[in-house]
């Protein structure tokens, strides 16, 4: 392996470059005209310019892509996370160019982005799934019918949808007759079918998912779970490990299941199991991220190692480079993402940033898109950096959390970090009595 | 006397809810914004009548910019 091409931008693609740097592998980093001047361009051994700003023009450009790793001559590319990672196609014609894609394989993550088929696979494989559908729905009485059996609240959601998008709650049958058609033709705008399918609401939930790793020897482990509860619109916003919630046996519970999912589809590479999981512990397969994850850094503290070189050797045919008994989880971990965005209403704040000052706490690390003067554009997510702090014990880290964003001072955009010191100072968090709609509900009042 | 609806933030036309002709009031969500991933309802402040649409499906705006003329 010589050389990868990351087909990504911000702190993912700077994160990914890391490593590759760290393996003597060079980098080609891709980006659109917005992004001329981010560290993630200059930090790449080369960059190709792709397009402009918004992402339907770049980032999401298949064919820019495939043409500048064809003309670079890449070994492999890394997709990151969002735009073209879990594009089944993208990766697919990156294999017929006979260049190595750092994910699994194409077929995997096909099945694994329908939520209509990966939840049939789940539940075939004996990984309990939340009562719902399980299939497309075809008519609103076909929808009202089920809803009533299942019991009120559900969930209206669309089979392509994903990261929050295309899903609607709905109380009664009034709501869902309401919303019923707005979010078919919303689907199909958004992910180009109009399939919509219907899950039983589960109230105080948390949301805690797995990270597994397979390789192309048929082995896979497990390296632990994320709490992932705190969101905001269904968007994570901190997320940790161990979760304080869950009890050890259920723990241990949740992680060969999360295997024995995995293994149904014969996993290679890094992937993530999503489980919801309800006041009792009782936890469902809710999707699988057929990517490394946004938060992965909270798994790398933990557990000491580093996922995207774990991605690259196995992606070149290597074994897992540590087998299960071998792996540990040391201390407590803790993630929060800081947003470019109002921390009350929750609106973006796009802009140049004025002044970038990182409190200076050690067992910090920070993964940050920008430097001081860059500026925030409205084309793209807008998360500008992840701070990912690591104690002894939950206790430990949240003190140390909260002397970092006391010292953090960030001028010229408005950021969410006040909030990480609200959540910080809130006893139900401090006990780790949360779920996913704390911040909705505990903090606004 | 004209009015205008204009961009509280910079981002992508995802959707335009009224047309020429139409009475709108004050709250009334007139169109949708994209930016940065997140859809941003923009709502009059005013009552009237939409004289132009000067926004398109698709079309980029920066933060300020007119979107509705209404008389």
């Amino acid at each position: 392996m010589q050389r990868i091409l990351i087909a990504n931008r911000g702190e993912i693609a700077l994160r990914i470059i890391g490593t590759c740097h760290d393996m003597g592998i060079e980098t080609i980093a891709v980006y659109s005209e917005a992004d001329r001047d981010m560290p993630f361009v200059k930090a790449a051994t080369k960059a190709v310019c792709i397009g402009e700003p918004p992402v339907n023009k770049s980032y999401l450009q298949v064919e820019k892509i495939i043409a500048a790793a064809k003309e670079e001559n890449v070994d492999a590319v890394h997709p990151g996370y969002g735009f073209v990672s879990e594009n089944s196609d993208f990766a697919r014609r990156i294999i017929e160019a006979g260049i190595l894609f750092i994910g699994p394989d194409p077929e995997t993550i096909e099945l694994m982005g329908d939520k209509i088929v990966s939840r049939q696979t789940m539940e075939k494989a004996g990984v309990p799934v939340v009562p719902g559908s399980g299939h497309g729905l075809k008519t609103i009485e076909e929808a009202c019918a089920l809803a009533g059996t299942i019991g009120y609240p559900v969930m209206l959601k669309a089979s392509g949808g994903g990261g929050g998008i295309g899903m609607v709650l709905c109380e009664d049958e009034q709501a869902l007759v309401k919303s019923y058609a707005s979010t078919k033709s919303r689907a199909k705008t958004y992910f180009g079918s109009d399939e919509v399918f219907i899950e039983k609401y589960i109230a105080s939930a948390r949301h805690v998912e797995v990270q597994v790793f397979g390789d192309s020897c048929g082995n896979i482990v497990h390296l632990f779970e994320r709490d992932c509860s705190i969101q905001r619109r269904h968007q994570k916003v901190v997320e940790e490990s161990p979760s304080p919630f869950l009890s050890d046996s259920v723990r241990q519970k949740m992680f060969q299941t999360a295997i024995k999912a995995a293994k149904a589809v014969k996993y290679k590479n890094a992937g993530t199991i999503e489980f919801i999981v309800d006041e009792n512990e009782n936890f469902y397969f809710l999707e699988m991220n057929t990517r490394l994850q946004v938060e992965h850094p909270v798994t790398e503290a933990i557990s000491g190692l580093d996922l995207v070189k774990w991605q690259i050797l196995v992606a070149q045919g290597e074994p897992l480079p540590l087998l299960q008994p071998e792996i540990h989880s040391s201390g407590h971990a803790i993630e929060f993402r800081l947003y470019a965005e109002d921390p009350v209403r929750f609106l973006p704040s796009p802009g140049k940033i004025t002044a970038l000052k990182w409190g200076e706490e050690a067992g910090v690390r920070i993964d940050s898109g920008y430097e001081e003067g860059g500026t925030v554009t409205p084309f793209y997510d807008p998360m500008i950096a992840k701070c990912i702090v690591h104690g002894a014990t939950r206790e430990e880290s949240l003190a140390k959390a909260e002397a970092f964003f006391k010292n953090t001072h960030i001028e010229g955009i408005k950021t969410n970090a006040p909030l990480f010191l609200t959540i910080l100072a809130n006893v139900d968090f401090k006990n780790g009595n949360y779920t996913t709609s704390f911040l909705t509900k505990k903090l606004v009042n | 006397m004209m009015k205008e609806i204009t961009a509280s933030m910079a981002g992508t036309v995802l959707n335009v809810f009224v047309a020429e002709g139409d009475q709108i009031h004050s709250g009334q969500e007139v169109l949708m914004l994209e930016s940065m991933k997140m859809e941003i309802p923009i709502e009059s402040g005013i009552e009237g009548v939409v004289k132009e649409v000067k926004a398109n499906i698709g079309d980029f705006v920066n933060e300020g910019d007119v979107l509705i003329v209404l008389v």
